[in-house]
């Protein structure tokens, strides 16, 4: 029995050797939500000389959730997002697509093939190619140059195409360059690229920013239905449009999470209304 | 029959191009009938000098389509394309100079000139193999190519872009000059590599031989301009303009855009060398003026004088320039630089889609926009 105890306790499951854990390779590639949360960032500290652009942020976004970050101007949104898609490096802290990748290992182009979309803040499109054009090189496919130089697209393709465009409401101007779009129209065919690349999560930056009221309106419904197959991050300034789309709200305030629940619960939050709604 | 239908759609979509191969072809054909067959009194007979003289500016063309490919297509302003020229020349020089053989002034079969001249007894390693054509022309490709693509892995990898780019290829370009200059380099220093017998065994001074290399730089330039409209026409070439238009955009829609760059960037000065190598027989000399940085900024005027973005318009823009930089030399020699600097800004101010764009517009606004229809 004795011997039986020794070797026990070399065999114990929380005290193994490295190499002898099963450990997944980061990045394996296979996103793993079994856990529910699809992004985790865990003690996230950025600083650009000095000033702290990120402090210590938690954050967990579930699988299929839509959720609104709001935050003053320099609360680290826009920050935090380019920490998510790789654009910069945290100094501190853990971000995880899933269980197992491990975003601060990856480079932009792999986190965008891994499956994370992000819409910019002022909208970006490829100004002259045409509307169809910037679909099709969004869509997701191999986005390597020698496989590019032959490529065209298959009948399904074009549908898949025909579909987005039908949805961001641009069928009739497929032909048009982008650059000759009204800047609304760029929002959507940004949004409509997002939704070409098929990604799990969507990092979407003031999406309504400079449209009309029944543009709002239309974003609010597409963002909404696209949440459950997606999951959605909308940092956004317009409250309407937050209250109108989210279940739960995330307030940023110097880098920082300040409150994390419903409108109504944030709203009438004592902090955030002293520092962000002023109220 | 799927090939030709490929093949008529493709002139649909490109008809200046269709135009412009299509003239390139008849020129092809008319002028070594117009200099071997009209005999010389006759006011029709195109001379010898004149055949060399388009051979020249041909190889100019395909020089400007290979900066409109980096500069008007992936938006990387490269101010020190010539540089790839020049090496490519440089490669083509050494294969010449090597058949000169015992021919030269001191009559040493395995030396050229220039290392006799500098006591030199044998030849340096870099300059094995180069009696051989095959050779040679490997290394037209490989050396600017490999050198673009080292440059380029360097300077993309660290994201340098815009403006900073430009001056680093304008250090390149000029450091190559200096290098070049020097005698210990062993490329003739100074007065480069000259005073060329034949090629392939045909005499350069044969008109015949004139005309085959003026015939080989016309296909050359042809398919040049095919394969690179190719490229441009395939998606690779859509998300190269993609990168152009919006760097960050296309990174995150999951592009490796430094790899496309260094890809266009490579291929580019692939092109330039081969541009330069038919340069060099055609008109004799190879020195290291070509690498002057003056020479890449005058590139970078044709290209956007003809329209950048538009590759049979760089071809415009190169032909144009340098006919009238000849004609200009030749009537007032002063006038030439301010000439050149007054079309630099009549472009950049009147006409920021060079030639082309300007056709465009005329046309444009000569019929109303067909109607479109959705797929």
């Amino acid at each position: 029995m004795n011997q039986l105890d020794k070797l026990r306790e070399v065999m114990r499951r929380d005290r193994v050797f490295d190499f002898v854990a099963t450990r997944e390779p980061v990045a394996s590639g296979r996103l793993d939500t079994r856990h529910g949360p699809i992004l985790y960032l865990e003690g996230v500290s950025v600083s650009f000389d000095g000033f702290k652009a990120l402090n210590d942020l938690n954050l967990y976004i579930n699988d299929g959730e839509l959720r609104c970050i709001i935050g003053a101007n320099g609360a680290g949104k826009t920050t935090m997002m380019d920490v998510i898609t790789g654009k910069t490096r945290p100094d501190e802290g853990t971000v995880f697509f899933g269980q197992s990748i491990d975003l601060t290992r990856l480079s932009e182009p792999e986190i965008a093939q891994s499956g994370i979309g992000r819409k910019f803040q002022k909208p970006t499109v490829f100004e002259e190619l045409s509307v169809f054009e910037n679909l099709e090189l969004a869509m997701d496919f191999d986005k390597r140059i020698w496989a590019n130089l032959t490529a065209t697209l298959t009948g399904e393709q074009r549908d898949n195409i025909g579909e987005v465009m039908t949805t961001i409401g641009l069928l009739d101007s497929y032909n048009v360059r982008a650059g000759g779009l009204s800047h609304g129209q760029k929002q959507w065919l940004e949004i409509g690229m997002l939704l070409m690349q098929n990604p799990r999560l969507l990092l979407v930056d003031e999406p309504v920013a400079g449209m009309t009221h029944q543009e709002v309106e239309n974003t609010a419904e597409l963002l909404t239905s696209l949440a459950g197959k997606h999951s959605v991050v909308v940092v956004e300034h317009d409250m309407e449009f937050v209250r109108s789309i989210a279940s739960t709200v995330t307030v940023l305030h110097e880098g920082h999470v300040l409150a994390e629940g419903s409108m109504d619960d944030v709203q009438n939050n004592e902090q955030v209304r002293q520092v962000y709604l002023g109220a | 029959m799927e090939k030709k239908s490929f093949l008529l759609s493709y002139y649909e979509k490109d008809k200046g191009g269709g135009i412009f191969l299509a003239v390139l072809m008849a020129v092809a054909i008319i002028v070594p009938i117009f200099n071997l067959l009209v005999p010389d009194s006759s006011p029709f007979h195109v001379s010898t000098y004149t055949v060399t003289l388009l051979g020249k500016y041909l190889s100019f063309a395909l020089l400007a389509i290979s900066l409109d490919l980096v500069w008007g297509y992936c938006g990387i302003l490269s101010l020190g394309h010539a540089a790839f020229f020049a090496l490519g020349g440089y490669a083509m020089g050494m294969y010449l100079m090597r058949q000169v053989g015992d021919r030269g002034v001191y009559g040493n079969p395995d030396l050229p000139d220039f290392m006799v001249f500098l006591n030199w007894t044998e030849l340096p390693w870099y300059w094995q193999g180069f009696d051989q054509f095959w050779f040679a022309v490997i290394m037209v490709m490989l050396v600017p190519g490999v050198l673009a693509y080292i440059f380029g892995w360097l300077a993309f990898r660290s994201r340098v872009t815009g403006v900073y780019l430009s001056i680093i290829t304008q250090a390149l370009t000029y450091a190559l000059m200096l290098a070049f200059f020097r005698n210990e380099m062993g490329f003739g220093g100074n007065n480069g590599l000259t005073d060329f017998k034949d090629i392939l065994g045909y005499s350069l001074q044969e008109d015949s031989t004139r005309i085959a290399l003026f015939l080989v730089t016309a296909v050359a330039l042809a398919l040049g301009y095919i394969i690179s409209r190719m490229i441009v026409n395939s998606r690779a070439g859509r998300v190269v303009v993609a990168v152009r238009d919006a760097e960050s955009r296309a990174r995150f829609l999951g592009y490796r855009v430094e790899s496309y760059k260094l890809w266009i960037f490579t291929y580019s000065a692939v092109l330039a060398g081969i541009a330069g190598a038919l340069y060099v027989p055609q008109v004799g000399i190879i020195n290291p003026g070509e690498f002057s940085p003056l020479n890449s900024i005058e590139l970078v005027v044709w290209v956007a004088m003809g329209g950048r973005g538009v590759l049979y318009g760089a071809v415009i823009g190169a032909i144009l320039v340098n006919y009238s930089k000849t004609y200009f030399t030749g009537a007032f020699p002063e006038a030439w630089l301010f000439a050149l600097g007054a079309l630099f800004v009549i472009v950049t101010v009147f006409l920021p889609k060079g030639i082309v764009g300007l056709l465009n517009t005329i046309k444009s606004r000569k019929k109303q926009p067909a109607e479109e229809t959705p797929p």
